[in-house]
Order: C-alpha cells, then sequence, then structure tokens
C-alpha cells in the first residue's frame, strides 16, 4: 500500500520525501481539526461530574 | 507463508533506496499489516491529541475567556462608580455575601481562580454540567444546578476535567490544607479555603449534599465542592476537593491581595 503510494510519487528521491512530508501535514491538519473532534465527541471518555448529567 | 515473506521486501522498498522491486506485489496479508499499523498509529495520534495538543488549546482559550469576564465586571462596576478611586480593601465588615439568583442554562456567572493548580489558573463557571459547558473552548467548568450559589449557605458544586478538554484540573489531588480557591462574580470576590479531599464511586451524589453525605441535615457552612475524575487518565472513581467559605468582598473593595495579583498579571498578558 505505502510501497504503491512511494512509486506513484514522481521525481527523485527528495522530492518524493517532500512530498510525503507535505502529505502527513495535510493528514495531520485534517485530523486534528475535523476528525478528532468527531471521534472525541462520540466516544466521551473523559467524565467529570458524580451522579448521571 | 509467501505473504509473510513478501513484508519485509516490501519495508525494504519503502525505506530503502534503488532496491530492485519485490517479484509481484504486496500480498493481502501485506497491505492488511500496514492497515493495522496505521489503525494503531491513529490511535495513538488521537490520545496525543486529546489529552495533550486539544488540552492545552482549549486551556489556552478556555483561560483567556474567564480573563475577558473578569475584566468586564471589574470595568462595569469601574464605570457604575464614575471611575472613582478603589478604595483599600478592608480585611472584614462586608457583611453577609451577595447570593446571585440561578443563571440559565450555559450562562458563565463566575470566574474560579485556584493558585495551587498554577498562578495563571482561571476558568469560567458556568451553569450545568453537560458537555456543552464541561468540553466548551469558552467555559470548562460546570455548576451542578440545583446545588447553591457563590457565598450562599451550603453547597456551591462544580465539575471540571482533569486530564482532557482544558478542565486543568490535573494538580487538584496537590491542593493542601488552607489553599484558597477564589470564586468571582459580578457581585464581588468570595474566598474558600480547601479543607479535604474525598474519592467517590461516580454514582456518589451525595457529594452535592448541602451537607456532603448529610442528606437530612440543613447546612449551616458556606462550602464549594470540586469534583473531577479520578485516577488520571480514568474515570473509574471521582476525586472531590471541599473548601470551606472564609470571606467575601463586593466587586467595589477589589480584589484579596493575592487574587488582585494574579487578575492585575492576567490584565497585561
Amino acid at each position: 500500500m505505502y510501497a504503491a503510494l512511494w512509486r506513484v510519487l514522481p521525481g527523485p528521491v527528495w522530492l518524493r520525501i517532500l512530498f510525503v512530508l507535505v502529505l502527513l501535514a495535510g493528514v495531520l491538519v485534517i485530523l486534528s481539526t475535523w476528525v478528532f473532534p468527531w471521534v472525541d465527541s462520540i466516544v466521551n471518555n473523559q467524565e467529570a461530574t458524580v451522579g448521571s448529567p | 507463508m509467501r505473504d509473510r515473506a513478501d513484508l519485509p521486501a516490501t519495508e525494504e522498498t519503502r525505506r530503502g533506496r534503488r532496491r530492485p522491486r519485490p517479484r509481484g506485489r504486496t500480498g493481502v496479508a501485506g497491505v492488511l499489516g500496514e492497515l493495522l499499523i496505521t489503525a494503531g498509529v491513529l490511535v495513538l495520534l488521537f490520545l496525543g491529541w486529546q489529552l495533550w495538543w486539544n488540552d492545552a488549546v482549549m486551556a489556552g482559550s478556555q483561560s483567556s475567556a474567564a480573563a475577558e469576564i473578569s475584566r468586564t465586571w471589574i470595568e462595569q462596576d469601574r464605570l457604575a462608580r464614575g471611575h472613582t478611586a478603589v478604595p483599600t480593601p478592608e480585611p472584614t465588615g462586608y457583611g453577609v455575601p451577595v447570593v446571585a439568583a440561578a443563571p440559565g442554562p450555559a450562562d458563565a456567572f463566575a470566574v474560579l481562580y485556584v493558585p495551587r493548580f498554577g498562578a495563571d489558573y482561571h476558568r469560567s463557571i458556568a451553569e450545568g454540567i453537560g458537555l456543552d459547558v464541561l468540553n466548551s473552548p469558552q467555559l470548562g467548568i460546570g455548576h451542578y444546578p440545583g446545588t447553591q450559589m457563590p457565598g450562599e449557605v451550603g453547597n456551591f458544586a462544580v465539575a471540571a476535567h482533569r486530564s482532557a478538554n482544558g478542565g486543568g484540573m490535573h494538580l487538584i489531588h496537590q491542593l493542601q490544607l488552607g489553599d484558597p480557591i477564589y470564586v468571582q462574580t459580578s457581585d464581588g470576590f468570595y474566598t474558600y479555603r480547601f479543607r479535604d479531599l474525598e474519592y467517590v464511586s461516580p454514582a456518589t451524589v451525595e457529594v452535592l449534599d448541602p451537607v456532603p453525605h448529610r442528606p437530612e441535615a440543613s447546612a449551616v457552612d458556606r462550602i464549594i465542592t470540586l469534583t473531577s475524575c479520578n485516577p488520571f487518565y480514568s474515570t473509574a472513581e471521582r476525586i472531590i476537593a471541599y473548601g470551606v467559605f472564609e470571606s467575601w468582598q463586593p466587586t467595589s473593595a477589589g480584589a484579596p491581595a493575592e487574587l488582585a495579583t494574579i487578575i492585575a498579571a492576567q490584565a497585561q498578558g
């Protein structure tokens, strides 16, 4: 899977590494901006109250 | 076994340079393995995000929101008095503390200061203990509806997260006898002194009674109760911190000395 991605990326190795870093950064931004807050809202594993709110 | 043999080859292709491609394509097990590793990394990333990144981001925004409310109240009071100089605070003599009416849902009606949690620890207290309050980027601390208000005889009970969503009660277990717990409202400043900790099961609503654990008793003291989760990173138990009311002073009298320093510092930064 990742090997295929590596083959698809164009250019010399340094350019491919650059691509990978940019892709990773993009994935992290998407995760922390949309995916993780959404997961957090449904997982809700941080209860701080007594009784049932 | 062919698939397994393929795995290292895939690794090498990914890492190494100018190696000949492995014969054939990555097997099903290879793809599955990569997916599982990815899932594991995602879970770790989420935990890191929840417990550190988001906690810090939320703490920052909740903190500045609380500072803003505090500033507004002090400014409103100054305007109401026509910009007269703040009188020298007297140690006593402000009589029975003013008790505000119960606020509407999610209304930020107070700011909590606990110097033991850090000199810059301040959070808005809003009505209600739902996630709209506890997980809000502006609020963070929830007042249990039906429990008493600041300065009222009985129990002023609030909840906040211990280790996520910016609640910031990381250090609740380090409170020491006599530590100040300040509550600021639009009326003034209420000083409580920490008394003791208690560890209870999550169902123990008796800690919210006007006299904790004594539902039939009528309250004489004014106390504050902080609840959070325990142990750290877990929700198996609740940690309860009790404080006893010491004094109050109206906004016009200025904050108690230690709190005045904190408020002045947050006004600058």
